[in-house]
């Protein structure tokens, strides 16, 4: 294993539990049914969640269609842009590499993407990227300071109230999966395992 | 009224523009809910696992607590008040004493080190009335809901000393974890409910 990257990244990370994940050996049907997609079951992250399969399950699709349902609503890219900002703001490096990446992938905005990185959620966007980086940013803190202010500014850039859900629900998302991630394990460079 | 927890608790009516808007994600709201119900059992015939269902409770309310969202709070103080109000008192208490706002905490050295947030660490007040393994189970909640970037294998260690299997720190993580996500979207949904301007024309 090489050392735990130290600054936010696109490149490949990988994962490492800090405590015991099942063996693949053990994984019993209702485990690999919990993974949903069965290739999950060479990811330590995976098969150390699945030592409680209910609720792995559970994330999984809630994940899935948060992000995948292209029914209308908010853009892909937009939807990774919340993910990203979110753990971004939370500390996560490792959730924002993924996230980062497919926001590149589906924005086609590398500069934008690479600025949130190395300058943080203040970083320069424009109208729509900054309604969705202050509003994920807003719904990060605890207690969440979410105001009608930060809707108004997602409506004045061209969302309506399903696209606004959908940012809402990416970034509630994350701040399930950026405590997971860091707090179970750490990043680890290069490489990527798992997907989170 | 719903069944859906996210629905009571963002007062969502059957038939209103946000549940339409819900079933657009039909899968995000089913496992939402099935998430919940994995986390706390209604039926708990077949066990709770590692984890009982009173400590369950008594996790989410301290976690809703520190969320500061009335209708959360309520909900899973009433939960625990309804299995032991001894315990709920004490919860309440650990609440009180655990405010703060977050995210913050400290990056390692290195170049986020610039963008370390100190902030409080919480340690439990009164350890007898809630047990070494809920009193460790409430610090480590504190620590996910405030300042997961400074989580690290100690943290685990600690669970482990007072009790905590390996497959009970995944459940109290989901938990504790699944709880910040179900907060925030009965927060967003509960303002863009609150805000909304109606059909367009």
């Amino acid at each position: 294993m090489t050392a735990a990257p130290l600054a936010f990244t696109t490149d490949r990370l990988g994962w490492e539990p800090w405590v015991e994940p099942l063996a693949e050996a053990e994984l019993t049907e209702a485990h690999r049914e919990a993974l949903v997609d069965r290739a999950r079951a060479a990811s330590p992250y995976f098969r150390l969640l699945a030592r409680d399969p209910g609720i792995l399950h559970a994330r999984t699709k809630t994940d899935l269609d948060i992000f995948h349902n292209a029914d209308g609503g908010l853009p892909r890219a937009e939807r990774e842009l919340a993910a990203t900002a979110t753990s971004r703001h939370n500390g996560c490096v490792f959730c924002a590499s993924v996230h980062a990446r497919f926001a590149e992938h589906y924005g086609r905005r590398p500069d934008d993407v690479r600025r949130l990185l190395d300058e943080g959620v203040g970083a320069r966007q424009d109208q729509l990227w900054r309604a969705i980086v202050d509003a994920s940013v807003a719904l990060a803190a605890t207690p969440p300071a979410l105001t009608g202010d930060h809707l108004e500014a997602l409506r004045a850039a061209g969302l309506d109230d399903l696209a606004i859900s959908d940012a809402l629900h990416a970034a509630a998302f994350f701040n399930w999966a950026n405590r997971l991630m860091l707090s179970l394990g750490e990043p680890t460079a290069p490489e990527a395992s798992v997907k989170e | 009224m719903s069944t859906d927890i996210i629905d009571r608790l963002a007062g969502i009516e059957p038939g209103s523009p946000l549940d339409g808007l819900r079933r657009r994600r039909p899968d995000a709201r089913e496992h939402a809910q099935r998430g919940y119900l994995a986390l706390f059992p209604q039926d708990t015939g077949g066990g709770t696992g590692e984890v009982s269902l009173v400590e369950r409770y008594a996790v989410a309310a301290f976690v809703a607590g520190l969320h500061r969202d009335p209708a959360s709070a309520r909900h899973y103080d009433d939960l625990l008040s309804a299995h032991d109000p001894d315990l709920a008192a004490a919860v309440s208490a650990e609440v009180e004493a655990a405010t703060a706002t977050g995210p913050y905490g400290i990056y390692p050295e290195g170049p986020l080190a610039a963008e370390s947030v100190p902030g409080p660490v919480h340690r439990v007040g009164d350890r007898a009335a809630l047990g070494e393994r809920l009193a460790a189970a409430l610090e480590h909640a504190h620590l996910l809901v405030f300042r997961p970037r400074e989580a690290d294998p100690q943290a685990l260690r600690a669970l482990a000393r007072a009790g905590w299997s390996t497959t009970g720190v995944v459940t109290l993580s989901q938990l504790v974890s699944f709880l910040t996500f179900q907060i925030r979207v009965v927060a967003g949904l509960r303002l863009l409910r609150t805000t909304q301007k109606g059909p367009r024309p």
